[in-house]
């Protein structure tokens, strides 16, 4: 315990030492909240449009107007001719063209029928799907707006239509950040501990020093707990911060659930995932090292998590990646607990494995960490 | 001076892969003695002393040091050794008394006696006015001084010293060696590498490694007189002569 005690004094003295660990601690959690989930947004806006009008009638205009005011589109331009719009497209300054024939009102009131060209630029996989489904809904609308024009208002008349009545339930206004900041915010402490841990003890066997706490009597768990003790609680206070100041303040999200439940988890994920950083540091020689190796582990982790994808429509054996990953988990407790107000029993499950990750890694740390080189 | 073995080593060896860096080397250290060990750069001289410290595990041989088994007993062994090693080894971000405190701290020294022998430390350095600067601020012969002082702070049996006076300019080597010579007469062993050859004048005896393996042991004057040499340089010449080994 003495040992421990002179261990954490000799960490924290020289981590608030450290002027641009503070810096770190203090901006990060800040700016990364205030730009990420504002740039990670899945909602579909500002599809660019091109549209090759060779009818020039009142319903084609009429159409058109439609498309622009419905505020998903943005008119790039708009020609006779199909050619010159295709090559919009294939500059890329328009992700859809939307071509209406020639004779397109005629058709429509004599053999009422109409046809229209939509082809989609698909690189963008997302936007291209949502903004034809988009496209073909305005066009459905209007295609019931002129009907009922003509049409005249008689009961007997009025097509069987079934109505849908959708309620959004825990995030009732689709509010994006509400799904995405939890999630972030998870992110956040990750990158600080994993990459905080594994470089200050690579550090060590850069300098030396390690060289000279192995001549010591100290016992590796000591030493691994008086690395381990003190990213733990800057994790904590990242996410403090994170929570308190930018999510509420900024985003306005107020967790629903319980906050004792959320840090308990927290505690247990920290553990866990310092556990990776002090493995990465036992593997590395170099600071250079341990950086390459904890962004590999980063980026898999990050995008393996659930963060931006549904885990439900990856590829079986990409599930399992994805279950191995302790950001998995927290993640889904954060939106959990956040949003849902879930409760201890719901996320039993989790508890269970975090604490399984959290001593796995760091036995294998200890382990991994040689006082000895043969 | 007593007789007591303090390191016995027997054919102790350090292979890596086909290069044998240390090759059944063999000699035996007397309790309270200054043991200079010498050689060229890549004669061995590390990977010999980290085996001794229980850094790095040897290939094959034996060796006790401190009465306790390389193999088996080295946290015993950590206990009762001190070790300075040629990177600057104290932090450069923590004050000169933090580094003090730290030090003696985890090798479990009471809070009583560590006071008293921090203060001791810094009174014999003539450190109070930078007892309270952050060490990398200090100029290098102080930081190796202090290193010094801190790897015999918990008094150890032996302390090992991996060529502690490099880079440093021949007044504050003089100092250096005072502070060993006072180690010394209070009983600690001391284990030192070199390649200043008037410090292995200082030494009570030396030994010569040449590609890994002992050329030489014996008392400065034996030597010189062996090889009819009048200074040290000219018997390192002439054991070092029949090198393969390129410096690195």
């Amino acid at each position: 315990m003495r040992t421990l005690k002179f261990l954490l004094q000799k960490e924290f003295r020289q981590i608030f030492r450290n002027t641009m660990i503070l810096r770190m601690i203090i901006a990060m959690p800040i700016m990364q909240l205030l730009i990420m989930p504002l740039a990670a947004d899945f909602e579909i806006k500002n599809i660019n449009i091109s549209v090759v009008d060779h009818d020039h009638s009142s319903y084609s205009r009429k159409l058109i107007e439609k498309i622009v005011v419905s505020g998903y589109f943005k008119l790039n331009d708009y020609s006779n001719s199909f050619n010159q719009s295709f090559q919009e497209f294939q500059k890329d300054n328009s992700d859809l063209v939307l071509e209406i024939p020639q004779h397109f009102e005629r058709d429509l009131m004599r053999e009422n029928s109409g046809n229209l060209f939509i082809a989609v630029n698909a690189i963008n996989g997302t936007k291209a799907a949502v903004g034809s489904t988009y496209l073909s809904h305005i066009i459905s609308n209007f295609n019931t707006d002129i009907r009922l024009d003509w049409l005249p208002p008689q009961k007997s008349n009025v097509t069987p239509t079934i109505e849908i009545a959708t309620r959004n339930w825990y995030n009732p206004f689709l509010n994006y950040p509400f799904f995405m900041v939890p999630g972030i915010l998870v992110v956040l402490v990750t990158m600080v501990g994993a990459y905080m841990c594994a470089l200050n003890i690579v550090k060590e066997k850069e300098i030396g020093t390690i060289e000279q706490i192995n001549v010591t009597p100290i016992k590796k768990f000591h030493f691994i707990l008086g690395k381990l003790i003190p990213f733990w609680v800057i994790g904590i206070i990242v996410f403090t911060i994170g929570l308190f100041g930018v999510a509420r303040l900024v985003y306005g999200i107020v967790p629903v659930g319980s906050l004792l439940l959320m840090y308990a988890f927290l505690s247990v994920y920290l553990i866990a995932l310092l556990g990776v950083g002090l493995i990465i540091s036992t593997y590395s020689e170099t600071q250079q090292q341990a950086m390459s190796l904890a962004f590999f582990a980063m980026m898999i982790f990050i995008l393996m998590s659930g963060l931006f994808t549904s885990i439900d429509s990856m590829p079986e054996w990409a599930k399992w990646i994805a279950r191995c990953n302790p950001v998995t988990y927290f993640i889904e407790v954060m939106r959990m607990v956040v949003l849902k107000a879930s409760g201890f029993e719901d996320i039993k499950k989790h508890f269970l494995v975090m604490s399984g990750m959290a001593v796995i890694f760091n036995v294998w740390a200890i382990l991994n960490y040689k006082k000895t080189s043969s | 001076m007593t007789t007591e073995v303090v390191i016995k080593t027997d054919k102790l060896t350090k292979r890596y892969g086909d290069f044998i860096a240390a090759n059944e080397i063999t000699f035996e250290v007397y309790s309270g003695e200054i043991f200079g060990f010498l050689g060229a750069n890549g004669a061995g001289k590390t990977t010999a002393m980290k085996m001794l410290c229980g850094l790095s595990t040897p290939s094959s041989g034996d060796a006790m040091i401190a009465g306790f088994d390389i193999y088996s007993q080295t946290e015993n062994i950590k206990k009762n050794i001190g070790y300075m090693s040629q990177k600057f080894s104290l932090y450069e971000d923590l004050t000169v008394v933090e580094n003090i405190n730290f030090f003696g701290g985890i090798y479990g020294m009471s809070d009583q006696n560590l006071k008293l022998k921090k203060d001791k430390l810094i009174e014999t350095l003539g450190m109070q006015k930078e007892a309270k600067k952050l060490v990398g601020s200090l100029p290098l012969g102080w930081k190796q001084k202090l290193a010094f002082s801190v790897a015999v702070l918990h008094e150890p049996k032996i302390v090992f010293l991996d060529e502690p006076t490099g880079g440093v300019d021949p007044v504050t080597r003089r100092q250096f060696w005072d502070l060993i010579y006072a180690a010394s007469d209070s009983g600690i062993t001391i284990f030192v590498t070199t390649h200043y050859m008037d410090e292995a004048e200082y030494c009570n005896r030396i030994t010569m490694m040449v590609d890994g393996f002992i050329k030489a042991l014996d008392t400065p004057t034996n030597l010189k007189h062996q090889f009819s040499a009048t200074t040290m340089d000219e018997v390192f010449f002439e054991l070092a002569r029949g090198a393969n080994r390129k410096a690195d």
